[in-house]
């Protein structure tokens, strides 16, 4: 706790220093590693801190493996792109999503290897990167643990196997807002190795597509490494999107491909 | 927002918790003192209560029940709390209270703030089941260093000692107690209860929690529903529970932490399932608002966000095998 008061304190007075100079926003979150995240992920690209940029995720995580993540950012409208990454991590680089047709929402787990801010940055059509996020404690280790999947050839037979289901908010009555909105949760079997394991390489799933039956983009995520084993993805679709399947399709790094349907 | 003014607030919190870190760091450094006071709660029969509360600097880890009884054929031992110190500083307890050796020290279960007082008995005194004996080996370590990061210097020389007898399910006689030695599992793996005949105590360990949320890290709650079952047929006339007040039975009625740990249990798994069954993501679970009666309980919130971490993953799987499989 005193470690990261203090790291934030730093993280403060740089971003003063870099603020008198008239070049840096004063981050938030008071991470040192703010500066180097720009510099990496948006180059000379307009970013602004905004908190219609919502990052749901707990003070503490339980689980440096297994960090249940929320990212929200449909109070902006006219997302193109939400990039998500976290400034301590050793792969920073979390996922990117492209919410074609679905809300520009989207629920997901992470691994952790120490206490860091969280961040989620939305790209509008205006093309402004809007910054939200939060800090997540931990114990760490999670970039550095090997996968359970690597270990276990029952895993292994079941590679990239889906499982779905879809749901109706009206019907479940849990979500008065928005009468007829759709969810779709999705879980993939696959290890994520981050490659950070000395003796396991890297395998992990990069892209995954969601389409309607006549073939129409509705989400694309490009995913990295330090999404958790056995990825568990929360979707939420407007009413009236979809009214027949949705065609799960994807690869890993290695090339395996991810088909299949899911039934409404 | 104004950098200033954030910088400002932070360097003022940055000062607080400092202030803070030392008077705790003081007041601990003088002695590392847990004052344990043994309390009578039956014939020959002591407990020293631990907190209510989560590991911290201030109180030392020192949030577990342990207990002796004094059988006149030697001390047992249930637990041996959470350092090298408390184990040590129980000790003295027990000698401030009779002149008999301790004989026993029945380890009931893998977790750290039961066993890392190993240090201070006799090798050949301590006993678990093969189970926490096998657990204690395998994630012992990763345990105390945890400890070592929420309790600061309380932990000082304090090493992982793996109890070398393993004991069996069964009638224990010791001096002139009856016990029996109840195998079960739920809490953990392998979760000892040791029930005496005469008085009607039962030491519950972990199985049972009284007045504090129970942990989950390596639950099964349908197999700890089922243990409770088990010692529910005891019984017993006074329950020592794991963390929280001894619970006694009051005229007819038996103990009541028992049955309020299985309330507390089904709730969690009604909870929780039925947050995955609405299609829930794991950080909305995380967020539910949780009931009056679940919330009377001490560290309910924290212990809940724990417990999705340690249970959503299985709930929600079940949630999606329900519906579509490819």
């Amino acid at each position: 706790m005193k470690f990261i008061a203090l790291l934030a304190l730093a993280g403060l007075l740089l971003a003063d220093t870099a603020g008198a100079a008239g070049s840096a926003l004063a981050d938030p979150l008071a991470s040192l590693r703010w500066g180097d995240m720009r510099k990496i992920f948006f180059g000379k690209a307009r970013v602004v801190f905004d908190e219609r940029v919502r990052v749901v995720a707990p003070l503490t995580a339980e689980n440096p493996l297994n960090v249940p993540i929320g990212v929200d950012a449909t109070a902006l409208g006219d997302v193109r792109q939400v990039l998500v990454f976290a400034d301590s991590n050793p792969i920073n680089e979390v996922l990117r999503f492209y919410p074609e047709r679905v809300q520009a929402k989207l629920g997901f787990r992470v691994k952790l290897q120490q206490s860091t801010p969280v961040r989620a940055a939305a790209r509008t059509g205006d093309g402004v990167w809007h910054v939200g996020g939060a800090w997540v404690n931990t114990a760490g280790g999670g970039c550095t643990a090997p996968s359970l999947g690597s270990s276990s050839p029952e895993w292994q037979r079941r590679l990239n196997e889906v499982s779905a289901r879809v749901w109706s908010r009206e019907a479940s009555g849990d979500d008065e807002k928005s009468p007829g909105q759709l969810r779709l949760r999705l879980r993939i079997i696959h290890p994520m190795d981050t490659g950070l394991v000395a003796g396991i390489p890297a395998f992990f799933i990069q892209e995954l597509k969601l389409a309607d039956e006549q073939g129409r983009a509705l989400l694309r995520i490009d995913a990295s490494e330090p999404v958790s084993e056995n990825p568990v993805f929360t979707v939420d679709l407007p009413p009236g999107l979809i009214a027949g399947r949705v065609q799960v399709s994807g690869r890993d790094n290695n090339g395996n491909a991810i088909e299949t349907w899911i039934e409404p | 927002m104004n950098a200033h003014f954030l910088s400002r607030a932070v360097s003022r919190c940055l000062l607080l918790l400092m202030a803070a870190a030392t008077l705790v760091g003081a007041a601990g450094a003088a002695d590392f003192d847990y004052a344990l006071q043994p309390r009578r709660i039956a014939d020959d029969t002591w407990v020293l209560l631990g907190r209510n509360e989560d590991f911290s600097i201030a109180n030392g880890a020192n949030i577990v029940n342990t207990a002796f009884v004094v059988t006149g054929a030697g001390v047992v031992v249930i637990d041996s709390g959470p350092s090298r110190r408390y184990g040590e500083q129980l000790r003295r307890a027990i000698a401030g209270v009779t002149d008999e050796p301790v004989v026993q020290v029945l380890i009931t279960h893998h977790h750290p703030d039961h066993f890392l007082g190993n240090q201070a008995f006799a090798p050949q005194t301590l006993y678990a089941l093969p189970a926490t004996i096998s657990g204690i080996a395998r994630d012992g370590n990763a345990f105390a260093e945890n400890l070592y990061r929420l309790s600061g210097e309380w932990m000082l020389g304090t090493e992982v000692v793996a109890p070398p007898q393993a004991i069996a399910p069964g009638p224990l006689a010791i001096g002139t107690h009856r016990f029996e030695v109840l195998a079960l599992d739920g809490h953990t793996g392998a979760d000892l209860a040791l029930f005496d005949r005469g008085t009607g105590v039962l030491f519950a360990g972990d199985l049972v929690f009284n007045g504090r949320a129970p942990t989950t890290p390596h639950a099964r709650i349908d197999h700890w529903l089922a243990a409770l079952d088990r010692l529910d047929a005891l019984a017993p006339r006074i329950v020592v529970p794991g963390h929280g007040e001894v619970s006694v039975a009051v005229a007819a009625s038996a103990p009541r932490a028992i049955g309020q740990t299985r309330s507390y249990l089904r709730w969690l798994d009604a909870a929780l399932n039925r947050a995955a069954e609405q299609g829930l993501d794991m950080s909305e679970a995380l967020s539910l608002p949780l009931p009056a009666e679940i919330s009377a309980f001490a560290v309910a919130e924290a212990e809940y966000r724990r417990s999705v971490s340690h249970l959503y993953p299985a709930a929600e799987q079940g949630a999606l095998a329900n519906s579509h499989r490819h």
